[in-house]
């Protein structure tokens, strides 16, 4: 095996809270303070591990990255991912600790690092490029490539302020993809530009991978994740918590993911039987998306129905209604038959199936009824859920509609 | 390492060691002070070159006039100061017509205030840049002095057509020119980049800045000769760099016999403000992103 692309050991980061008044403080401040007290200057730098108003971004990491690996990061929001990405790209440096790259590296924090919106098209490829640190030779033998990957051909001269936010994430996305370089780290740029050309810029990633060079993605987009890495690294709290094969990580950033409560307390229902039935809660379980709160189609999703009823009912139906932008979509029943209720807590479970939402939003409505709804209890919007646009390769981003139907098609020659 | 294997040619510059596949790059907490590693800055020298064009690009880029500009200012300022401090408070101007002699000393002088000013502002100008991506940060107020070269280079053609006009020939003097502007810039690319790194951490330099260099010009001779500072202080008036500089940008362009011992004294306070300004930079680079 060769040498490691990126040797991260024992990687440290310090940030202080608070900064605004101690680093963007006024040159009079950071006089006056010193002047007036020199020794509690003194003795804040001898304790520093006490100060309250300092945090550890990162703490103790390591891990090595061969040439031609692709690592997905993934972490909640304030894991480090960032922090991280910025050490590697020397952007920011680390308090303790040593990292290091073997050959040429380029970080793609953002896309178009740097676009004038005073120069043409053709002016901010050199520009960003350069940026990038592509030299003027690479761009030139890639201009014609880029400009074609980036579909803007017929706008090249014309000053980038001018382009419609489209044009301009493609172009800016398409110099970045052009780069030679033997690391590449990427955040999350992925989250711009429409569904077609994110398609487009993913197969182009996942290009990368057959040269042996070292890509790191950051990412929320677990999707993503699993389409492009082999591996992953989860971070938690400036740690790595877990760094394996891809598989490994998803279950174990989604088993720290927990359905919510929703409290029903508040909501009011209409009908008769409100008062003799209480619905006090609703969960709904399903695999999150990173920590956006989206569900993940790929996965089923679950939603509890907790309730008390003051007595004993014989012929009673509790029902779940889905609704997209005011349709109905569909409603479902917790039991086959009205049944009997008993006096007490009880619950309702309504699991609908992976893959049958399409990426939305979606409402919940709840309710109960006996003998043909005369007496019931009903609201029609008590919870709302969000399901996720993920990059799943089994499922086509060209699909459209409300839901995925569960049919079978074939293609046959006759 | 054979010239069709083409994994060992990915950089355009094979003689760029830091962009070789095999060069392995250290990161580690900072250090301090330390040297500045010309390597690298020679590596990314690119970059310099074309972060300069852009701002020589756009400088003018939706103004009606244009390049214009870069004749209108210096020519007005100079009219400016001929009736004020020429015509009314007859200042004296070592035998010269006035309009002649404010304008050689206008011409380096532009160029260092027009070149701090932006220069001290560049960084926080680019935080987009310094939070998103690395490359020496050096770069960035450089680029923003060499910016500033075209503006002179028009500036001195202006001169050229004066000297025409009042019929000042042209000397062997002018070829210390290029010398003394070698000079200039250094001065500009210390104070500059010391004062872009100050105003990273304390935004009061954007404010104290223009006022600075307000003051500085009045202790510069710009409007009035050297001569007119009693002998025994004229070293005193040489401690400024600036002064010996405009000096000599005179004598070189209106045939003036140069004043060795101030110029000599200027470019060694000058090659001194440029090392200062330089390390201090180099000190505090790797923070700027935390900060900016």
């Amino acid at each position: 095996m060769s040498a490691p692309a990126i040797k991260v050991e024992g990687l440290w980061k310090e940030y202080t809270v608070g900064a605004a008044r101690q680093q963007h403080g006024t040159f009079y401040d950071l006089l006056s303070h010193s002047l007036r007290s020199p020794l509690r200057r003194l003795r804040s730098l001898g304790g520093r591990a006490e100060d309250p108003q300092r945090f550890w971004a990162l703490r103790d990491v390591n891990f090595e990255i061969q040439p031609g690996e692709v690592v997905g990061v993934i972490g909640r929001n304030g894991a480090g991912k960032s922090t991280l990405l910025k050490m590697l790209s020397r952007i920011t440096a680390p308090t303790k600790g040593r990292i290091q790259v073997r050959g040429r590296l380029a970080s793609l924090l953002e896309v178009g690092t740097g676009f004038h919106p005073e120069l043409s098209g053709r002016e901010n490829i050199y520009l960003n490029g350069a940026i990038l640190g592509m030299t003027r030779s690479d761009i030139a033998s890639k201009f014609d490539e880029i400009v074609a990957f980036a579909e803007v051909e017929k706008f090249i001269d014309t000053p980038v302020k001018r382009y419609s936010s489209g044009m301009y994430v493609r172009l800016a996305f398409a110099v970045a993809a052009h780069m030679e370089v033997d690391v590449l780290l990427v955040d999350e740029v992925l989250a711009v530009g429409d569904a077609a050309f994110q398609e487009k810029c993913l197969s182009k990633m996942s290009a990368l991978q057959s040269v042996d060079r070292a890509v790191i993605f950051v990412s929320h987009d677990v999707g993503a994740v699993t389409r492009l890495c082999s591996r992953s690294i989860v971070l938690g709290g400036g740690m790595v918590e877990y760094d394996g094969p891809v598989t490994g990580a998803l279950s174990h950033y989604y088993d720290r993911q927990l359905g919510s409560k929703i409290d029903l307390s508040s909501v009011r229902f209409d009908g008769t039987l409100v008062k003799e039935i209480n619905l006090s809660g609703l969960t709904i379980e399903g695999r999150f998306v990173g920590d956006s709160g989206l569900l993940d189609p790929d996965a089923g999703i679950t939603l509890t129905l907790h309730g008390q009823a003051s007595r004993a009912f014989d012929d009673i139906d509790i029902v779940l209604a889905v609704f997209v932008r005011g349709t109905r979509l569909f409603t479902q029943h917790d039991t086959a038959e009205r049944s009997p209720l008993n006096k007490g807590a009880f619950r309702s479970t309504f699991r609908l199936p992976p893959n049958l939402l399409r990426p939305g939003t979606y409402e919940v409505g709840i309710g109960l009824g006996r003998s043909a709804g005369r007496e019931h209890s009903w609201n029609a919007s008590v919870a709302q859920f969000r399901v996720a646009e993920i990059w799943a390769h089994h499922r086509r981003a060209d699909a459209h509609g409300l839901i995925s139907a569960p049919c079978g098609s074939t293609r046959e020659y006759v | 390492m054979s010239p069709i294997d083409s994994k060992n040619s990915l950089s355009a510059n094979p003689t760029d060691e830091i962009f070789d596949r095999d060069h392995v790059t250290v990161i580690e907490p900072p250090r301090g002070w330390h040297m500045l590693d010309w390597r690298e800055l020679w590596a990314y020298r690119e970059l310099l070159w074309v972060l300069t064009m852009r701002d020589i690009k756009v400088r003018y880029k939706q103004t009606v006039l244009g390049a214009a500009w870069a004749v209108i200012r210096p020519v007005v300022t100079m009219v400016i100061f001929s009736v004020v401090f020429g015509q009314l408070a007859k200042m004296p101007s070592d035998g010269f017509p006035y309009p002649i002699f404010v304008y050689a000393g206008l011409l380096p002088w532009t160029f260092f205030a027009a070149s701090i000013g932006s220069s001290g502002q560049s960084l926080v100008g680019s935080a987009h840049l310094v939070s998103k991506v690395y490359f020496p940060r050096l770069i960035i107020p450089v680029s923003s002095v060499g910016a500033g070269l075209v503006d002179l280079l028009i500036s001195t053609g202006i001169l050229m057509l004066m000297m025409l006009w009042y019929g000042v020939g042209w000397s062997a003097n002018l070829l210390a020119a290029p010398v003394l502007l070698l000079a200039v810039v250094f001065t500009s690319l210390g104070v500059g980049t010391m004062l872009s790194a100050l105003t990273v951490a304390y935004r009061d330099f954007s404010h104290l800045t223009p006022f600075v260099v307000q003051i500085w010009m009045y202790i510069t001779p710009v409007i009035f000769p050297i001569s007119i500072v009693p002998e025994r202080w004229q070293w005193l008036v040489y401690l400024n760099p600036m002064t010996g500089l405009v000096e000599g940008f005179r004598a070189a362009f209106l045939g003036k016999p140069f004043d060795p011992t101030g110029l000599g004294i200027s470019f060694a306070i000058a090659l001194f403000l440029f090392a200062i300004g330089v390390a201090y930079f180099e000190k505090v680079e790797r923070r700027f992103a935390d900060i900016i």
